[in-house]
């Protein structure tokens, strides 16, 4: 084995043909790795070949614990190998990452500069989250340290924990000032970098150092730094960079704190003028920041200048930038995409894909009605182009919501849709193909044009199966199946058998997956509705009746029953009520017989997935405590027998891709609106149809803001033929986009040529819901699998009758007993927004109800949306319509009520209480104004971290002036934080004006969600000793008195809500719980002034979230 | 605009709860011939990944034309390459970021190597990857910029360096330097 690194090169010049050498040489290294283990100076080579190893592709983790004792155990310069090593071997989750804690906190306390140096380099790199406060407060020391390159890595480390786990560094956010005060500029820059995730998430708790960020850069910019930190004669252009972009989140619609920067942005772009690289990078910036801020006239006039230095240059970087900086720029002035327009038009065939591609883009934000033809087209043959599967991805979904939202006409639309399944394969997100089959469903208004539009994608669903060597992508045969088998009835002159015959053909296909299958063989059914024809059907039956695919035997034998009973047929397929409602028995209580008589011979009760799956987990654990066990609240499917649910408004949706039942019965109860708020966008609010457009075809017939704005580019006399070509597509693209009817960004629709292709769901309240939830759900074929408890059913033939109630879209005999008792239970078992419509008469005044004295210390905050600065001023008028809380509210702890939102209509009032089981968070709509306030909807957008077991819309379909209706919803926090922001907005419409929308914000925390949590000593040891996340820490604590611990306990039990379990001499137990069921257990131990804390709980971050309540608890006592 | 790395970090455990904020991802340097010379990963990734991930750019970057941009998208990302001599350096950074100042940062890196090593070529990367990682360390950490100016940055790895000279001399001697 050769010592030195000179032997490396024959290392490395293994050749493919020579593996085995290669194998064996690792395998000496092994060996030599194994030997050496004392011998640190070889071991350190061994290692650095390791890393070119690993390098090289070789598996090397069989070193990788020599690279930590190396770390441990090395003199200086192997130390440093050994960091080195680690920090390439190792990531963050990795578990011998512990191993290297010790040693880091060695070294940080060392007296050796360069051994402090190493382990806060790879502390900044890479270190177990869970391990922070081991070494915290060594490196918050160095920041006070003599030497400037100390206090910087020590800067560096505190911003890589501040990413991996924000909340232990929460409390020193004082000395990150001081690091930005520091008077060396590295420091400071890097402090930059904390301060910039900082702004980034709360940009209000920031303002204060606008003022100092603008005097820093105002420095850097007139040379005021030392010529080291210069870069090609540019001062310090990192540091700019980064001040700009805080600057940038700083300003953002804040025209006061805009205002303090306008000077130094407008030095900025003046400086920037040596032709370098550098400056157009920081040039690139500044015109960010300038179009982001609140808008002055002169600099975006300045910035508009500089862009287009970008888009002229002939350097394809610049260009480039330039595009990409056009695409945020066009969002305040539309105007600039003219001035360059043929320079765009030379962009789109830029022989560089990735010029091309950020031309789309652009494209793409400034599509309207009237261009809408000219940048699909484009698009599409940039789609056909690329093979890049994110490319196609983002451009598929691009494209169909631009066909949507502004397409011309039927055919157009057709086409377009169908361009985009046949180029979008089966990369296509499932949600365009279940869209594009809503609308074609929901259709519009107009009779006529529906008709049109359906029998216009069935002919061309025909014609695109004539052809019979084509293949076609699975959701595009999903979606020619579902069209055809639900609208052939329009198209009279082609007789159903034929079409039966295409798609049995289909069928007999091989690359036709299973699940298609099921969908062709869906639509076969309901084609057979229509003829008496049952030529093909033994065939299909005989094939398909056998069939491996559950699934697919389930739909023939559906085919088979249906096809012999036309009158049941007629009742569970009836034509063209895709959209009607449906109540399914979502209990199956028609199969209570079924399962009583298998309990009766002795079968186990049925157990939902998950309960087997936790089951299985606590068996694995030592221990099962489940006396929290509350999961169990939010599945209403649990078990068909005892936890019968009444199907009150509960019908049996699934996904469009062959979904279990379970997630599909989950989804139709929560109504899924988060994917229908995207795709059902503003514009569909309008309802405008008026006219229609123009077909665009003859470009000849420019309108006159064409004609305006192509103007310059026609000033040359003589064009070529190649111009002027590039001139028509101009005209064609940027049409719409003049100054005198400037379109807003993303081509608000003009009302006047605009006809809109999505219709809203909200604005017919109740109604519009239930229409749209079902819409969604009966594009689906069936639910292509059986519950469980179906499996063997479905075999019998004999009891097939029943069974087919649950697959099949029906309203018929089979269920209807059920639903004629869902009103008796649905109402206490759940929760229905017309249950809680109650109307209650406006007060007098709002009620001072004794504030809970747990909460004192309001830590109800509001935010205020920018957008009703009023309502505050407002206050005063309102509060004599302000209501007061309800007996049921009030006898639970709760806030004040405060005003989260209002105008001279309406006035939304909120509070927060404090439920054992839940956070319900109330909600009052006064209607202030003298009319009738319809179609009103609250809706709450839940963030990961809260859920509800309810939906998050209330609808109220019309509130009585002057009068305040009321809703509620109930929160549990599932993935903890120490706060997190509730938004949500109001929609109304006055008389019949268009709707309004209000947004409103509440900022929840971790406390909202804590009860206590009543346990014995006993029962606290059991479930301490399960739990295994745990987290330690000391807390100073000052007074030294034996009733110290107590009273420290006792605090903490008032300010958190816990419950204390014991106290034994200098110990504490305390244990609380988050809603819905996580305990958080901790143990406390008092000594010397030291408060030292111990936490456990089954939930990782748990621990972390309530160290840090306690700290600020604590903090709060001594001040 | 964090979730862009979601996709390729699945399986890397509790870390990946984690934000990623808009810093450079990972720095690859590779010959012309295809060969890695050094890599470097500031988001927790498995070898697999890892692996795969190396091997696509290296294809399309060495794919490219020499006029062409220096910048291309790749998954959801955007890669900054550049090449200097036999070596490509190439970095990769999130949609948001700026690709002209990544585009420096790869430049202030080569002008360090070449102060340290004194006009470096390939084969000073290959036969002391191991300074070349110190150097990108001392300049790059974490993803960010750590140290702009070029005087800083090799003061530090030279007073490093003056240790390995006297690597052989006793430990107690070696912390006195340390502490000057």
């Amino acid at each position: 084995m050769e010592k030195t690194l000179s032997a490396l090169p024959s290392l490395l010049s293994l050749e493919p043909g020579a593996k085995l050498a290669a194998a064996s040489r690792l395998g000496a290294l092994v060996r030599g790795i194994t030997e050496l283990a004392s011998k640190q100076k070889q071991m350190r080579e061994c290692l650095v070949r390791l890393i070119y190893c690993e390098m090289l592709g070789y598996e090397a983790s069989f070193g990788y614990i020599h690279a930590i004792k190396l770390a441990q155990q090395g003199s200086l310069m192997e130390k440093r190998v050994g960091y080195l090593a680690v920090s390439l071997f190792l990531n963050e989750s990795h578990q011998l990452l512990l191993l290297l804690v010790n040693t880091v906190l060695k070294d940080l306390q060392s007296t050796n500069l360069l051994e402090v140096c190493m382990a806060l380099t790879v502390a900044s790199q890479l270190f177990p989250p869970e391990m922070i406060p081991a070494v915290l407060p060594l490196v918050e020391e160095k920041l006070q340290h003599s030497k400037e390159i100390i206090r910087r890595k020590a800067v560096l480390a505190l911003h890589k924990f501040y990413l991996i786990a924000p909340n232990q560094v929460q409390h020193i956010h004082d000395k990150f000032r001081k690091a930005l005060c520091d008077r060396d500029p590295g420091v400071m820059a890097a402090s930059l970098h904390i301060y910039l995730l900082l702004i980034k998430e709360n940009p209000d708790g920031y303002k204060d150092l606008t003022g100092s960020f603008v005097t820093i850069l105002k420095q850097v910019v007139g040379g005021k730094l030392a010529v080291d930190f210069n870069y090609h004669s540019v001062p310090a252009p990192w540091l700019q960079i980064q001040l700009l972009r805080i600057l940038r989140l700083l300003g953002k619609d804040d025209p006061v704190t805009s205002e303090q920067m306008y000077d130094v942005l407008d030095e900025s772009l003046r400086r920037a003028e040596i032709n370098h690289n550098i400056t157009y990078a920081i040039l690139f910036e500044c015109i960010q920041t300038v179009y982001t801020v609140h808008p002055k006239a002169d600099l975006m006039e300045k910035a508009a200048t500089c862009n287009g230095k970008f888009i002229l240059s002939p350097k394809n970087n610049l260009k480039y930038l330039g595009l990409k900086a056009l695409t945020y720029v066009i969002q305040q002035d539309l105007n600039l995409v003219l001035q360059h327009q043929m320079t765009i038009i030379e962009c789109l065939d830029h022989s560089d894909p990735i010029i091309k591609r950020v031309t789309l883009e652009l494209l793409y934000r400034i599509t309207n009605a009237q261009n809408v033809t000219v940048i699909v087209q484009k698009l599409l043959e940039y789609l056909r182009e690329s093979k890049d599967e994110y490319v196609t991805i983002s451009l598929v979904g691009k494209v169909a919501e631009l066909a949507e939202k502004y397409a011309p006409n039927n055919e157009w639309f057709v086409q377009t849709m169908n361009a985009v399944f046949a180029v979008g394969g089966d990369m296509i997100p499932s949600d365009i193909p279940s869209n594009f089959l809503r609308l074609l469903a929901e259709g519009f208004d107009d009779e006529v044009e529906d008709k049109q539009l359906r029998l216009y994608a069935v002919n061309s669903y025909l014609a695109l199966l004539e052809k019979d060597q084509v293949q076609y992508p699975q959701r595009f045969l999903q979606v020619m199946s579902w069209v055809l088998g639900e609208y052939s009835y329009l198209k009279t002159e082609t007789k159903p058998e034929d079409i039966i015959e295409k798609l049995h053909c289909l069928l007999g296909k091989c690359s036709v997956s299973s699940e298609t299958k099921a969908w062709i063989l869906s639509a076969i059914t309901k084609l057979f509705r229509l003829t008496l024809n049952v030529k093909v059907l033994p065939e299909v039956l005989q094939s398909y009746g056998n069939s491996m695919d559950s699934c697919l035997r389930q739909c023939s034998f559906e085919l088979k029953q249906l096809v012999e009973n036309r009158e049941i047929m007629n009742t569970v397929l009836p034509l063209d009520a895709s959209c009607d409602d449906i109540v399914v028995d979502a209990s199956l209580s028609f199969l209570d017989g079924f399962v009583a008589e298998a309990l009766g011979h002795g079968a186990a009760p049925y157990k939902p997935h998950h309960q087997r799956q936790e089951e299985k987990l606590s068996q694995e654990k030592v221990l099962n405590f489940e006396p929290y066990g509350l999961a169990f609240v939010t599945s209403p499917q649990a078990s068909s027998v005892t936890g019968r649910q009444s199907p009150a408004g509960l019908s049996i949706g699934s996904e469009i891709s062959c979904n279990s039942t379970e997630a599909g019965i989950k989804d139709s109860n929560s109504l899924k609106l988060d994917g229908v708020k995207k795709v059902w966008g503003k514009e569909g609010y309008l309802r405008k149809r008026e006219s229609k457009v123009e077909a665009l075809a003859s470009l000849g017939s420019e309108s006159e803001t064409t004609t305006d704005t192509s103007s310059k580019t026609e000033r040359t006399a003589t064009v070529s033929e190649e111009e002027q070509e590039k001139q028509q597509l101009a005209s064609s693209l940027f049409v719409g986009l003049g100054s005198n009817n400037l379109v807003s960004l993303m081509g608000k629709p003009q009302s006047s040529t605009q006809k809109v292709w999505r219709k809203s769901k909200i604005v017919e309240g109740q109604n519009g819901h239930e229409k749209a939830m079902n819409a969604q759900k009966t594009i689906v074929p069936h639910p292509p699998q059986i519950p469980n408890l179906m499996d063997n059913v479905g075999e019998r033939c004999s009891l097939f009758q029943e069974s087919k109630a649950m697959p099949l879209r029906k309203t018929s005999s089979d269920s209807a007993e059920v639903p004629t008792e869902q009103p008796a239970q649905g109402y206490d078992r759940s929760w229905t927004p017309s249950n809680n419509l109650k109307t209650i008469k406006a007060m007098p005044s709002a009620s001072k109800e004794p504030f809970s004295g747990l909460f004192a210390d309001g830590n109800f905050d509001i935010i205020q949306p920018a957008n009703c600065r009023s309502a505050f001023e407002a206050h005063d008028q309102i509060s004599g319509l302000a209501p007061s809380l309800p007996e049921e509210f009030a006898q639970h702890a709760h806030s004040k009520l405060e005003l989260l939102c209002a105008n001279e209509n309406i006035a939304l009032f909120s509070c927060k209480i404090w439920k054992e089981d839940c956070l319900l968070i109330p909600l009052f709509i006064t209607n202030r104004s003298s009319v009738e306030v319809h179609n009103a909807t609250v809706n709450f957008a839940l963030t990961d971290e809260l859920q509800t077991s309810e939906s998050t819309d209330f609808p109220f379909p019309v509130v009585q002036s002057q009068t305040t209706v009321k809703c509620h919803l109930c929160l549990q926090m599932v993935n903890p934080c120490t706060q997190v922001l509730l938004t949500g907005h109001l929609t109304y419409q006055l008389e019949s004006s268009h709707c309004t929308q209000e947004e409103f914000t509440l900022i929840l925390f971790l406390i909202d969600f804590i009860r206590p949590l009543k346990l014995t000593t006993e029962e606290f040891g059991h479930l301490w000793l399960s739990l295994s996340n745990d987290v330690k820490q000391n807390l100073s604590f000052a007074p030294n008195a034996p009733e110290a611990l107590s009273s420290a306990l006792h605090t903490l039990q008032k300010e958190l809500k816990l419950h204390i379990v014991d106290i034994i001499g200098t110990e504490g137990i305390i244990a609380c719980q988050l809603l819905p069921s996580t305990p958080c257990l901790l143990h406390c131990r008092f000594h010397g002034g030291i408060l030292s804390v111990w936490l456990r709980s089954p939930c990782s971050v748990l621990p972390d979230c309530m160290l840090y309540e306690c700290q600020k608890v604590m903090q709060n006592v001594q001040l | 605009m964090f979730l862009s790395l979601k996709s390729l970090i699945g399986n890397t455990g509790e870390s990946n709860t984690v934000l990623l904020r808009g810093k450079m991802q990972f720095m690859l340097l590779f010959s012309r011939q295809g060969k890695l010379r050094l890599q470097k990963w500031y988001v927790p990734l498995s070898d697999k990944e890892k692996k795969k991930i190396t091997r696509e750019l290296v294809q399309t970057v060495l794919a490219r034309k020499p006029k062409m941009c220096s910048f291309l998208e790749w998954r959801d990302l955007k890669i900054v390459y550049k090449r200097y001599a036999s070596l490509y350096f190439c970095c990769a950074i999130e949609d948001q970021d700026n690709e002209l100042i990544t585009l420096e940062i790869i430049h202030r890196y080569v002008e360090l190597l070449d102060k340290y090593f004194g006009s470096v070529c390939e084969l000073d990367i290959i036969f002391n990857f191991e300074k070349a990682y110190f150097i990108l360390d001392e300049f790059l950490l974490g993803g960010e910029v750590q140290e702009t100016s070029k005087k800083n940055v090799l003061k530090a790895i030279e007073q490093a360096d003056l240790l390995q000279e006297e690597a052989e001399t006793p430990r107690s001697v070696l912390e006195e330097i340390g502490l000057t």
